[in-house]
């Protein structure tokens, strides 16, 4: 009887277990308790952990609320494009647009400070990856993603777009500005 | 059907083949191989454009080298080739005649169409969609459907296998209970038809809704069902390639299991939860629970892993039980050191099982640690993760089964065998060259499926770290030696079928290429402990796999605080 053969075969079941594999079972489950464990132990402890809260939305539902912010909050713009870089309220609720192929507006942020960071797509599928933090979250059109980010580094990072989205992907970068 | 009773018995194993199944056995494997070649060379292609220096395709044939290199690879090759395995598995090893061969053809060749016709439409690059081909990016129709037709066709084919171990069960072929490593298939066809089920269920619509019959496809819960036929598709590959190391270790060592019950519950144990592993895909995405997250990304407390750490251990442990057996029983390693390194079907076993167990595996429980994944999501870490477990995994066990079956399916001797001793390192040492710098530079932040690192043509601009770029390059390295590995696979396995000398029905090979199976493992090891090497071997895995696990959790505690 081999791993592959039928010939000569005994009652399985009845076959003892070997040690090494019994004490092996046992190291294994205890390790998986632990790491089952360590995700609701973070949720406890931890200071990074996604929020459960989403919603169903529309394109121009959600651009609109990003219209008001921007026409609101704007203190600049940078680039060729003049992307308005908008600087929020603390702890008020933000909009990030992504779209084919850009992320509008710019933010700027307090770091230490905490705000309602609201996320979603009015097109395609994008990936939120903030940089060099590398914070990644996914954008779904038709959902909005709240999550309430706190800046703990000051500075210019960021945002790539790391779900890929047609021809313009590589090109999609968007900015969050930190300051003191 | 007169045909259908014709078997003939290979003068080197025993193993008797049903002659309808062989041949259907060889023109999978072969439409396998066809399939590799395509995705190699745009492999070879991606890793070059990849490479910063380099930067060798333009931006829409990357992307359209992308698409064409993951879903030849990560289907095309490997279902054929595992449709090959499951006739193997349950025609060859029972001694039984294959149920209904005309469907096997019919199944063959609704393969064949589907894969040309969703090569043709990323071809004509209308569908540079990449593999997963998320909703509301579209592809061309003929895309979806080449994929419908191939799914079709890989469905008859797990009931062609179901009805060979129904027939055999009748006809008394086999005694006592199917053998482990057709256990082993079956575990993979089970989960090969929930796979394709809901591929069914959600590229249908998607197929209507690309012809227009269908208003809107909506993209979570396209990404939902998607996964449930991305991911638990790779979950065949693990159950196959698992059943492979089983087989190659009988032939090899003629190898028991330890004990057939902890091999098979372990089996068991991937049928009810490997697939909640498709739930990591969606760690990060809006409008899933965390309580949903963690209870299946833990495939429910972790239970897949278990089984694979099982495996682990079980398939090198009857390895060193087999070995120790025959007198190589001094100190710990001993049966590890005299093994036959040499031996292609061999070395690309035992690659094919560190790879996936300390590379693959590992990083996969990282991926799908429900918090760690805001680390991960979407970078280069996701296809180091998977280059490890499909390319080195399952692929370098499928090479190893290969060699072996040259002689024994496809009755023909292997040309240069001493380019074969190599080429299994050669291909293990490029992929895991590749999963290691994909990794780093995905811990560094770089992202998947991205044509420019450096940005020159976007309006802002982003500086990676110059760490990420040399990652990059050696990635680059490592792909083309991954490439020179596999295409000397295709050349060695190409050749020997139209060169290499053929073996009449029953001439015999000068050497042995089965061993005489071990009767049973008393008197081996070393005190209590009969597979010292192998506990010794886990232990240190088990010691990585728990550091590298907390280093992570370090990571992204020092990261931007989200609530």
């Amino acid at each position: 009887m081999t791993t592959y053969s039928t010939t000569g075969k005994t009652n399985w079941w009845k076959e003892p277990i070997e040690s090494v594999e019994l004490i092996w079972i046992g190291l294994v489950v205890v390790w998986g308790l632990i790491m089952t464990f360590m995700m609701p132990y973070w949720h406890v402890v931890g200071k990074q952990n996604l929020s459960n809260e989403s919603y169903k939305t529309k394109p121009e539902v959600y651009l609109k609320k990003a219209e008001a912010m921007v026409s609101e909050h704007t203190v600049r713009t940078i680039g060729q494009q003049e992307l308005p870089v908008v600087a929020p309220p603390v702890g008020s609720d933000v909009y990030l647009v992504a779209r084919l192929w850009e992320w509008w507006p710019a933010l700027e942020l307090k770091k230490g400070q905490s705000y309602r960071l609201h996320l979603s797509s009015l097109d395609w599928q994008h990936g939120f990856s903030l940089q060099p933090e590398n914070i990644n979250l996914q954008i779904v059109p038709g959902y909005e993603t709240v999550v309430t980010i706190t800046p703990t580094t000051s500075g210019e990072l960021s945002v790539v777009c790391n779900e890929y989205c047609g021809i313009g992907h590589h090109n999609m970068i968007g900015k969050i500005f930190v300051t003191e | 059907m007169a045909t259908n009773n014709n078997f003939r018995t290979c003068p080197d194993t025993g193993l008797q083949f049903h002659r309808p199944a062989e041949t259907l056995m060889k023109v999978n494997a072969v439409a396998g191989v066809v399939c590799m070649l395509i995705g190699g060379i745009m492999g070879l292609g991606v890793g070059l454009t990849r490479w910063p220096a380099v930067h060798f395709l333009p931006a829409d044939a990357f992307y359209l080298a992308l698409t064409s290199h993951g879903i030849n690879i990560l289907i095309f090759w490997l279902i054929f080739f595992e449709v090959a395995v499951l006739y193997f598995c349950s025609s060859t090893l029972l001694r039984c005649r294959l149920a209904t061969p005309r469907w096997g053809w019919a199944s063959f060749a609704l393969m064949v169409i589907g894969a040309v016709m969703n090569n043709v439409a990323v071809l004509q690059g209308r569908s540079s969609v990449m593999m997963t081909s998320y909703a509301p990016m579209s592809a061309d129709p003929m895309f979806y459907l080449g994929l419908i037709l191939f799914a079709v066709g890989a469905l008859i084919a797990c009931f062609i296998f179901l009805g060979t171990l129904v027939i055999a069960k009748a006809e008394k072929t086999y005694e006592g209970s199917i053998s482990l490593v057709t256990f082993g298939a079956l575990t993979a066809a089970i989960i090969a038809i929930f796979t394709i089920a809901s591929g069914a269920i959600i590229l249908i619509p998607t197929f209507l809704w690309s012809i227009g019959y269908i208003n809107s496809i909506d993209g979570l819960m396209y990404r939902v069902i998607w996964w449930a036929m991305g991911h638990s598709s790779q979950q065949i590959n693990v159950a196959a390639h698992i059943a492979v190391w089983y087989a190659i270790v009988g032939v090899a060592f003629g190898a028991k299991p330890l004990s057939e019950k902890v091999s098979r519950f372990a089996f068991l144990l991937y049928i009810l939860f490997l697939q909640l592993a498709s739930a990591h895909h969606l760690l990060v995405d809006p409008g899933i629970s965390s309580e949903w997250k963690i209870f299946n990304t833990s495939y429910a407390m972790y239970l897949a892993v278990m089984a694979s750490m099982i495996h682990g251990l079980t398939v090198p442990g009857a390895m060193e039980a087999a070995q120790r057996k025959r007198g190589l029983n001094k100190g710990l390693f001993e049966w590890l050191r005299k093994a036959p390194w040499g031996n292609p079907t061999f070395s690309a076993t035992i690659l094919s099982l560190v790879i996936f167990g300390f590379l693959g595996g590992i990083s996969g429980v990282m991926m799908g640690t429900e918090q760690l994944n805001l680390i991960i999501h979407n970078t280069l870490y996701v296809p180091g993760h998977f280059h490890a477990t499909v390319a080195a995994g399952t692929t370098l066990a499928f090479m190893g089964l290969t060699y072996w079956l040259l002689p024994v399916l496809f009755r023909r001797k292997l040309i240069l065998p001493g380019l074969a001793k190599w080429q299994p390192y050669l291909f293990g040492l490029g992929v895991t060259g590749m999963s290691l710098f994909m990794m780093a530079a995905g811990t560094l932040g770089v992202p998947r499926r991205h044509w420019d690192m450096s940005f020159s043509g976007a309006a802002l601009q982003h500086d990676f770290p110059a760490t990420a770029f040399t990652m990059m390059a050696l990635n680059g390295m490592s792909a083309v030696l991954a490439v020179v590995g596999g295409g000397l696979f295709i050349l060695l396995v190409v050749g020997s079928l139209l060169l290499g000398k053929k073996l009449g029905e029953d001439e015999k090979l000068p050497e042995a290429i089965i061993a005489e199976p071990v009767s049973d493992y008393h008197g081996i090891g070393i005190g209590r402990v009969s597979i010292p090497g192998t506990l010794t071997l886990a232990l240190i895995f088990l010691t990585v796999f728990v550091l590298y696990y907390f280093v992570n959790w370090k990571y992204l505690g020092q990261t931007w605080g989200l609530s």
